[in-house]
C-alpha cells in the first residue's frame, strides 16, 4: 500500500513538505463531490418557485368609470384580489389629516396615489399579516374603526388611505405597479 | 437488549430457526416487543399512549393510502373528488371520515403522551434523545396534518395556506420570497396543491421512520415508569409479551370504540363547515381557524399585537415556533433529580396549571380575535413561557421532594411509606432517580 510505502521512504517530495499526493487527491475529490452535491440541490430547491406561466405578468386592464365616490370594486391581479376605490372628499382629508409620524408605515395619500388622482386609491386586497381578504371593498361591508379597511382574520384596521392603523399588520396595503391609460381605465401591473 | 435478564430469543420451529439465521427479523420482533423485552411492572394506564400514536399513524397511513387512489390533486377537481369519495366511491364516505377524525385521534393521543412525559419527567436522563425525536415526531406530524387540511381545496384549505405560509413572509428581508418560494406562486393555487400532496404523501413514512429511532433510543434505558426509580432487578419487571401486549390491546379495542362513536355519529363535531365551500381566492371566510390542534400555538401567534423592537407579526411567528422549540431544552430546564412529578409536591401544582393554561389557550385560539379572548391569550401565553423558563427551573431547586421507594417492586408490593424509611441497618440503600 502506499501509505506504507511512503512511511519509510524519505525520497519523495510530497512527503517532505507533509502533503501526499493521496491527501491531495483525497481533498480534490471531496471537495468536487460537494461541490457536486451543492450544484444538484440547486435545481431540487428552485423547482419549487414560481413557474415562468406563474411569473409572466399579465397585466389587467380596469374600467373605473362606474365607480362612484365613496365606492370600491374588489378584482383580480395576479390571481390576488385587487381593491380599486374612489374616495370622498372627507376620505381624503381624513387621510391628510394623520400625522405620518403617528403611522407604523408612514407614508402620504399622495405618496400612495398618483398625481393629480388623489380620490383614486389602487392597493392589493391582500392583509399584510398573513394575507387574508380585508373587508371594506363590497357595500355595506365593515370598514373598521379608522374608515377604510377591516380585516377579520386577527383584527388589523387600515384607514381610508389603506394604511395599518391598528393590530398585528406590519405595512400598508401594498399599492400595485399601475397607471392610467385614459381617465376611466387603469392598467395594472407592467404594460407589455 | 437493555437489561441482562431479557430472554434471547430461542426459535422453536425449523422455519424461523432458518430464516433467524439468515435475516435475525423475528429476533428483533421478539427482543422489541416480545417476550425479550423486559417491561417495569407497575406502568400505569398513561403508558398506553405510545402504542396507541402508532395505532393512529398506522390508520393514517392505510387509509391515506386508499383515499389518494381517488383523489386528484388540481384546482379544478380537489374539492369536486373529495365530494366524489364522499358519494360514489363505495365506503369512501367511511374512509375518509375515518383520516380526518383519525387526524384529531392521532393528536389526542400524542398531547396526552407528551403530557404524561412531563409530568413523570420521562425527559429526564438518560432518555433525552427519545423525547426530542419525540418532539420531531410532533413537528413532522403538524406539517402532515396542515397539508393535508388543505387537500379538499375548500375555504379553509385555501385561507389556512395561504394564513399559515404568510408565517413565513414575517422573516425579515426574505421572507415574502420564501412565501413565494413554499407556494410557488403569489397566492395558493396548482403549483401548492400539488406540492402539498406530495408531501402529505411522503412525511407519514418520514415519520415512521423516527418513530423506529424514537423506540430504538427508548429500549437502551427502557421505559420510565410512574415511581421514576430506575429498574435494578429482574423482578421489577416482567416481559412486554404477554403482559402489555394484553394490556395494551384491551386498551386500544376502548379506544378505537371511542374513536368509532365519534367518527360515525358526529363525524364532522370537530371540523368546519366552511370547508364545504369551495376554495374561493376573493373572498375569506368571516372567522378563519385552523383544526383544533393548533388553536393553542395559534393563540399564542395572536397573542402578539404592538410592535416592540420587531414588528408584532414577527413576534407572533417567533412566539409560536418557540413555544415547541422550548421543549427540546426541557430535559435541562429541569435539573431536579427526582423524575416523578408523584414526589414532587411543588411540581405536580404547577403542572396542572399548565395543563388548564394550555387549555385555555387552545379556547381563546379557536375564538375570534377579538377581546377579551386576545387579553387572555396574552396572559395565558406570558404564563406558558414563565412555567418553562422561570417557575420550574426555580421549583426544581426549591422544592423538598418526598422519599422515594427503594425500588419499583417494594413500591408495588408493601406500599411505598414503609419503603420510604432512609438507608437501614441492613445496607439497603433506597434509589434514587439517577
Ligand atoms: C401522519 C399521518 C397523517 C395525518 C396526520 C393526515 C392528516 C390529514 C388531514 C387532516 C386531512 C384532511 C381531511 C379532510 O378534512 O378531509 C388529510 C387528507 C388527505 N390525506 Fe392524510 N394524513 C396522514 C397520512 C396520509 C397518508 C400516508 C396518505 C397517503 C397518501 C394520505 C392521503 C390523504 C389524502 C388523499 C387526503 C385528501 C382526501 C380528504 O380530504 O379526505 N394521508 N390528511
Ligand atoms: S391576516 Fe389580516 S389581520 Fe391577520
Amino acid at each position: 500500500m502506499a501509505t506504507v510505502e511512503h512511511s519509510n521512504g524519505a525520497h519523495s517530495a510530497g512527503v517532505e513538505d507533509g502533503v501526499r499526493r493521496r491527501d491531495f487527491i483525497n481533498i480534490a475529490a471531496v471537495s468536487a463531490a460537494g461541490v457536486a452535491g451543492l450544484a444538484t440541490l440547486y435545481p431540487l430547491l428552485n423547482q419549487m418557485n414560481p413557474s415562468a406561466d406563474v411569473l409572466a405578468l399579465a397585466s389587467t386592464e380596469i374600467d373605473i368609470s362606474a365607480i362612484k365616490p365613496g365606492q370600491a370594486v374588489k378584482t383580480i391581479f395576479r390571481k390576488q384580489p385587487l381593491f380599486v376605490r374612489h374616495l370622498t372628499p372627507q376620505e381624503i382629508q381624513a387621510a391628510n389629516q394623520v400625522p405620518l409620524s403617528e403611522l407604523r408605515d408612514p407614508q402620504s395619500l399622495a405618496e400612495r396615489t398618483k398625481p393629480g388622482k388623489a380620490q383614486w386609491l389602487v392597493t392589493m386586497g391582500v392583509c399584510t399579516h398573513l394575507g387574508c381578504v380585508p373587508l371594506g371593498a363590497g357595500e355595506g361591508e365593515n370598514r373598521g374603526p379608522f374608515g377604510g379597511y377591516f380585516c377579520p382574520c386577527h383584527g388589523s384596521a387600515y384607514d381610508t388611505a389603506a394604511r395599518i392603523r391598528r393590530g398585528p399588520a406590519p405595512k400598508n396595503l401594498e399599492v400595485p405597479d399601475y397607471s392610467f391609460k385614459s381617465d376611466t381605465v387603469i392598467t395594472v401591473g407592467k404594460a407589455a | 437488549m437493555s437489561f441482562s435478564w431479557a430472554k434471547a430469543y430461542e426459535p422453536k420451529h425449523p422455519l424461523m430457526r432458518w430464516l433467524d439465521q439468515r435475516l435475525p427479523l423475528p429476533r428483533l420482533v421478539y427482543g422489541a416487543v416480545g417476550g425479550g423485552y423486559p417491561v417495569p411492572r407497575n406502568l400505569n394506564y398513561w403508558w398506553n399512549f405510545g402504542v396507541l400514536a402508532g395505532l393512529a399513524l398506522t390508520i393514517q397511513i392505510v387509509t391515506g393510502i386508499v383515499l389518494a387512489m381517488h383523489y386528484v390533486a388540481s384546482g379544478d377537481l380537489a374539492f369536486q373528488s373529495v365530494e366524489h369519495i364522499m358519494r360514489d366511491v363505495n365506503e369512501g364516505w367511511l374512509l375518509r371520515y375515518v383520516h380526518a377524525n383519525g387526524a384529531s385521534f392521532f393528536f389526542i393521543v400524542t398531547y396526552i403522551h407528551i403530557f404524561r412525559g412531563i409530568y413523570f419527567g420521562s425527559y429526564k436522563a438518560p432518555r433525552e434523545l427519545v423525547w426530542m425525536l419525540g418532539l420531531v415526531i410532533l413537528l413532522l406530524m403538524m406539517a402532515t396534518a396542515f397539508m393535508g387540511y388543505v387537500l379538499p381545496w375548500g375555504q379553509m384549505s385555501f385561507w389556512g395556506a395561504k394564513v399559515i405560509t404568510g408565517l413565513f413572509s414575517a422573516i425579515p428581508v426574505v421572507g415574502t420570497s420564501v412565501q413565494q418560494w413554499l407556494l410557488g406562486g403569489y397566492a395558493p393555487d396548482q403549483a401548492t396543491l400539488n406540492r402539498f400532496f406530495s408531501l402529505h404523501y411522503l412525511l407519514p413514512f418520514v415519520i415512521a421512520g423516527v418513530v423506529i429511532l424514537h423506540i430504538w433510543a427508548l429500549h437502551i434505558p427502557g421505559s420510565s415508569n410512574p415511581t421514576g426509580v430506575e429498574v435494578q432487578s429482574e423482578q421489577d419487571t416482567v416481559p412486554f409479551h404477554p403482559f402489555y401486549t394484553a394490556k395494551d390491546g384491551w386498551f386500544a379495542s376502548l379506544c378505537i370504540t371511542l374513536f368509532a362513536l365519534v367518527t360515525f355519529y358526529a363525524p364532522n363535531y370537530l371540523g368546519h363547515a366552511d370547508n364545504y365551500i369551495p376554495a374561493n381566492p376573493l373572498s375569506t371566510p368571516a372567522h378563519i381557524v385552523p383544526e383544533w390542534y393548533f388553536w393553542p400555538f395559534y393563540a399564542i401567534l395572536r397573542a402578539f399585537t404592538s410592535d416592540f423592537l420587531l414588528p408584532a407579526k414577527l413576534w407572533g411567528v417567533i412566539a409560536m415556533f418557540s413555544a415547541i422549540i422550548l421543549l427540546f431544552f426541557l430535559p435541562w430546564l429541569d435539573p431536579s433529580p427526582v423524575r416523578s412529578g408523584n414526589y414532587r409536591p411543588t411540581f405536580k401544582w404547577f403542572f396542572w396549571i399548565l395543563v388548564v393554561d394550555v387549555i385555555v389557550l387552545g379556547f381563546c385560539g379557536g375564538r375570534p380575535a377579538e377581546e377579551p379572548w386576545v387579553m387572555i391569550s396574552q396572559v395565558a401565553t406570558m404564563y406558558y413561557f414563565a412555567h418553562f423558563l422561570i417557575v420550574l427551573p426555580i421549583i426544581s431547586w426549591t422544592e423538598k421532594t418526598l422519599p422515594l421507594p427503594s425500588s419499583i417492586t417494594a413500591s408495588v408490593l408493601h406500599g411505598e411509606a414503609a419503603e420510604a424509611a432512609p438507608i437501614d441497618m441492613s445496607g439497603q440503600r433506597p434509589a434514587t432517580a439517577h
